[in-house]
C-alpha cells in the first residue's frame, strides 16, 4: 500500500501545480517567515524554444501524482539534513507550456548565503535526477520524449551519496546481476 | 492483485495506462520483468536488461529485488527528464 506522503517541513512549501507561479509572492512569504534570514536565493527554470539544435514550439509535463510530491519533499528534507535553511520553497508545472513560460522555482533561505546557494543548486540536480516528471516536446518535425542526459546524472553525482534515496534511485535499469 | 503504472514514452509504447496483473507469490521486481518481457514485441524490447528505465513500489524506487504484495502499487517509467 502507498504510504502517506510525507509532510514537508512547516516552513517549507511544495506544490506541483499546472498554474503559473509569482516569483515575487514566494518570495515574500519567505521573506517575512524570519528575521533571521539573510540570504534568499532562487532558480528559475524556464521553456526554451529550442532542444538539441531543433525548435520547439511546446511541451507537455507529465508526473507521478503522489511520488512526485513525495520525491520533492524528500529532496528538500534531504537538503535540510546538509544545510542550516530557515525555508524552501519549490513549485513545479505540469500540463503544456509554451516557450517563455517557467516551469520551476526553487527558493531557499538561510542566514548566510553560502548555504542559500549549495541548497539551491543541490534541489535542482536532485530534482532534475530523481523526481518524476517527464517532458515531451513539440517540434516542427513532430512529437518527442526527452530524453534523459548524463550531464545532469553528473551534476546530481557531484554532490557525493547523500542518503539511500540518491543511491536507489540513481541506476538506470534493473537487469538482475551485474550491471 | 498489484495494480501497474505505466508513465510517458513507456505508457505510449505499451498502449497502457495502467493494469491489475496477477504473479504468482512470492513476487519480486524482478519476478514482474519477466512476467511482462514473457508478452513479447515492445515490452520484451523495453523492459530488456540494460535499458533505461525504472521501477517504483509504493512510489519508491525499487531495485530488482524487491518484494511484490498483492496489494502493492507497482510503477514503471522512463529515467525523469523534469525541472
Amino acid at each position: 500500500m502507498v504510504e502517506a506522503i510525507q509532510s514537508p517541513h512547516p516552513a517549507d512549501r511544495v506544490r506541483v501545480q499546472v498554474e503559473a507561479f509569482d516569483i515575487g509572492a514566494e518570495h515574500a512569504r519567505i521573506a517575512a517567515l524570519d528575521q533571521g534570514i539573510g540570504a534568499i536565493t532562487s532558480f528559475t527554470g524556464l521553456m526554451r524554444d529550442h532542444n538539441s539544435g531543433d525548435a520547439v514550439n511546446a511541451m507537455t509535463l507529465e508526473h507521478y501524482p503522489g511520488m512526485t510530491e513525495s520525491a520533492l519533499v524528500e529532496i528538500v528534507t534531504l537538503a535540510r539534513s546538509r544545510w542550516a535553511l530557515q525555508a524552501v520553497t519549490v513549485v513545479h508545472r505540469v500540463g503544456r507550456l509554451l516557450p517563455g513560460d517557467a516551469i520551476v522555482l526553487v527558493l531557499a533561505a538561510s542566514a548566510h548565503r553560502g548555504e542559500a546557494f549549495s541548497a539551491c543548486e543541490f534541489i535542482m540536480d536532485y530534482l532534475k535526477t530523481q523526481a518524476p516528471f517527464w517532458k515531451k516536446e513539440e517540434t516542427p518535425a513532430g512529437n518527442r520524449w526527452v530524453e534523459a542526459r548524463s550531464s545532469d546524472d553528473d551534476a546530481a553525482a557531484r554532490w557525493g551519496s547523500a542518503g539511500t534515496f540518491a543511491r536507489d534511485a540513481r541506476h538506470d535499469g534493473l537487469s538482475e546481476g551485474a550491471d | 492483485m498489484p495494480t501497474l503504472l505505466y508513465f510517458a514514452r513507456l505508457r505510449e509504447t505499451f498502449g497502457v495506462e495502467h493494469e491489475a496483473l496477477p504473479l504468482p507469490s512470492p513476487a519480486t521486481v524482478a519476478s514482474l520483468l519477466d512476467a511482462l518481457r514473457a508478452r513479447g514485441g515492445a515490452w520484451a524490447a523495453e523492459l530488456a536488461p540494460g535499458r533505461a528505465f525504472r521501477v517504483a513500489v509504493n512510489q519508491r524506487i525499487a531495485s530488482a529485488d524487491t518484494p511484490i504484495a498483492a496489494t502493492d502499487e507497482v510503477a514503471i517509467f522512463p529515467p525523469v527528464t523534469g525541472g
